[in-house]
């Protein structure tokens, strides 16, 4: 439950509220972890927030996370200058089941930050190309300049091995690429639906919709995997918060299969 | 060890050795007109002669015509504020060489309750909180600490009060487990038939005056436990009730209850398993940060907050939450009803919402 103590080493700026940092922990070393997973990272005195390790799961001595500044922790995260420290404990959660994916057509659909948790499943996917069938990424911003990981999205872009389509709500004059809804471009990108995986994350609305349009393709329920989000305090199953139905999200979560979650999706407020 | 009888300077010796082993005695007493865990140095601190009424949002106490000194039932305090005080400091975090340098708070001179006056019910919701703060790798330090070094004498209810259900959720009015010693209060204020559950409690027991019990003493300990089932003022159907309860989300009731609530919080506060927490942090004049647990509770409107808006926005979805957890999802968790049936959340809900009502509305039962 302790946290350990990180320094800030780096610090890039994605967008105008958005933020990657990488953080080392020279007394301990490495944060080992699977894609999909977060951790508790603390600013002393203000508080604790859960953030997804955003980071190459086989360069774990660097623990990297983008964090978007929405409010108090996430700021002082944003504010933190190389050299500073913070306290971080985890990682905690399930990873994106890359195990179910083998042998299948995989396809990750993110939008807004919901790609932070996606960039180590992506990488690692990319590390082991061979397990996996067609390959693709649909990725959706609010606009252009809200896009993460540009280095990234070219690199990958100009890589044969995964489908790249990116799309943004509201476009500039700049921008050559789609406008409109991720689940737009779903047709775009090739699959063979009885046999495709579906790993999931962004705002619950867009989830709802790219998991239903899925499903309703012929991807099986139970091959389509979301990431939820709930108030986190503790990470550990003691705080309440996080829970979503029988799931303390912390624990059981948050990554789970639609077909788990579909039925308490569709309740309002739960 | 077989039943003893013990009289009531008997009972003043149990809690003399008590509390010359070096234990912090708990026990009801009465303060700001109720019957509430305080500390307790003796017999002549326990509520001798009083008891309560209860009902849904009603609790007064009153004078009995005897000396029973455990002549009442749960008031609006439980072990739970001893064992899992409301706030609670976890950590302290230091700036220094370059690094946070985080120290657990240690509580090694925490002292060791002696819980006197424990009723099954208790006994029970204590046994849900052990699960839920110790039952997986994490472990709360604090209620372990504390948890690990308390005594428990119970005391068998032989009257019930007028919330109580204990009876439908199987874990009373006997205590039959998690005590060191268990009283029934077979002469009020008088005579105490004593039943040991623990080597240490045998111990104890055995270095204080007490007389064998005989087949009439063991006969009027069954007589009160059964005074006390037929006196239980509630019931609760708990069969299939789960899935009544994960399965219905959309039930009507929801939106009868959520009017009527006020998510003012005290079923939960009052609730001896509610275990929900926030953490708060501050840093002091000299630099250091603190971190605490302070009870949080599911009607909160903070407590579903995501940036810019909450989960659970109306006071129905908030309710719905809480019962749904209670009875429902907790057994998916913790593989128990995270009910004890003691009625607190009935006798301390202000507009008197009755959880074995809801249920029974959710069962077609009451309109
Ligand atoms: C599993 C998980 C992974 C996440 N990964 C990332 C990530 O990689 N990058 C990133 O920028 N954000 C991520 N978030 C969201 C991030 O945790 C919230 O933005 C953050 O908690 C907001 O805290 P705050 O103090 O800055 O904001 P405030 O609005 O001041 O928050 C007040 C309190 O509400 C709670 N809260 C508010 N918003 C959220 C939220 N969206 N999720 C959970 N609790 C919230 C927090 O407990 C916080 O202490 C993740 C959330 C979860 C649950
Ligand atoms: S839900 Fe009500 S009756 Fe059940 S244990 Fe909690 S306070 Fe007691
Ligand atoms: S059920 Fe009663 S006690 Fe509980 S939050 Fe609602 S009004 Fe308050
Ligand atoms: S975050 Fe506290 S129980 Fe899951």
């Amino acid at each position: 439950m302790l946290p350990r103590s990180f320094r800030l080493t780096a610090k890039s700026q994605e967008t105008p509220d958005t933020f990657t940092l990488v953080f080392e922990d020279p007394e301990h070393g490495e944060v080992r972890f699977r894609p999909g997973q977060f951790m508790m990272i603390y600013v002393f005195g203000v508080g604790e927030v859960p953030i997804s390790i955003a980071g190459n799961p086989h360069k774990t001595h660097d623990l990297i996370l983008t964090v978007r500044g929405v409010g108090a922790v996430t700021n002082a995260i944003c504010a933190l200058d190389p050299g500073m420290v913070v306290g971080a404990r985890g990682p905690y959660g399930s990873g994106w089941p890359l195990a179910a994916a083998k042998g299948r057509d995989l396809i990750i659909v993110t939008g807004g930050i919901g790609i932070a948790p996606l960039r180590p499943a992506i990488i690692e996917t990319l590390s082991r190309r061979d397990d996996f069938r067609d390959l693709s990424l649909i990725y959706g911003a609010r606009t252009p300049t809200d896009l993460l990981y540009k280095d990234d999205l070219l690199g990958w872009e100009s890589s044969a091995d995964i489908d790249v389509e990116v799309t943004v709500d509201r476009a500039s004059s700049e921008w050559w690429g789609d406008v409109g809804l991720v689940t737009r471009l779903l047709p775009r990108v090739r699959f063979n639906p009885p046999n495709t995986a579906a790993f999931v994350c962004g705002p619950e609305v867009m989830m709802r919709v790219v998991a239903r349009d899925l499903t309703a393709r012929g991807v099986p329920t139970q091959n389509v995997y979301l990431s939820l989000e709930r108030n986190m305090k503790c990470a550990v199953g003691f705080c309440g918060h996080c829970q979503f139905g029988r799931d303390f999200l912390c624990r059981t979560g948050p990554i789970r299969s639609f077909h788990d979650l579909a039925e308490r999706m569709r309740v309002d407020e739960i | 060890m077989a039943a003893r009888v013990i009289d009531s300077s008997g009972l003043e010796s149990l809690l003399t050795a008590l509390r010359r082993s070096g234990y912090d005695l708990i026990g009801p007493t009465v303060r700001d007109q109720a019957i509430v865990y305080d500390h307790v140095s003796g017999t002549d601190d326990l509520p001798r002669g009083i008891t309560d009424t209860q009902e849904a949002g009603h609790y007064r106490i009153e004078e009995r015509s005897d000396e029973s000194l455990f002549g009442f039932n749960a008031g609006p305090s439980s072990p739970k504020d001893h064992l899992y005080p409301s706030h609670d400091e976890l950590f302290s975090a230091r700036r220094e060489d370059g690094r946070i340098r985080f120290t657990a708070t240690v509580h090694p001179n925490s002292p060791r309750f002696a819980f006197i006056g424990v009723r099954a019910c208790e006994l029970a919701a204590i046994a849900i909180q052990d699960r839920v703060l110790l039952g997986t790798e994490a472990v709360d330090l604090g209620y372990s600490s504390r948890r690990a070094g308390a005594f428990m004498v119970a005391v068998n209810c032989v009257e019930a009060g007028g919330t109580c259900f204990c009876d439908s959720m199987g874990t009373g009015p006997r205590a039959t487990e998690g005590f060191d010693l268990v009283l029934t209060e077979v002469t009020p204020g008088a005579e105490y038939v004593i039943e040991t559950g623990t080597s240490r409690g045998a111990q104890l027991l055995a270095s204080i005056e007490s007389l064998p019990a005989g087949p009439a003493e063991e006969q009027r300990v069954e007589c009160g436990i059964s005074n006390a089932v037929r006196q239980m003022g509630r019931r609760m159907e708990t069969d299939g009730l789960q899935a009544l309860l994960v399965d219905n989300p959309e039930h009507p009731r929801w939106d009868q209850v959520g009017d009527r609530c006020l998510t003012c919080g005290n079923c939960t506060m009052a609730c001896p398993t509610c275990f929900c927490s926030t953490t708060e942090d501050r840093v002091t004049l000299d630099g250091e940060a603190l971190r605490s647990r302070r009870w949080d509770s599911c009607f909160g409107l903070d407590f579903s907050s995501l940036h810019g808006h909450s989960v659970r926005a109306s006071a129905r979805s908030r309710y719905r939450q809480w019962l749904t957890h209670k009875l429902g999802t907790w057994h998916d968790q913790f593989g128990m009803s995270g009910c004890v049936g003691c009625g607190r959340c009935i006798t301390w809900c202000p507009v008197g919402i009755d959880i074995t009502e809801e249920v029974a509305a959710m069962r077609g039962q009451v309109s």
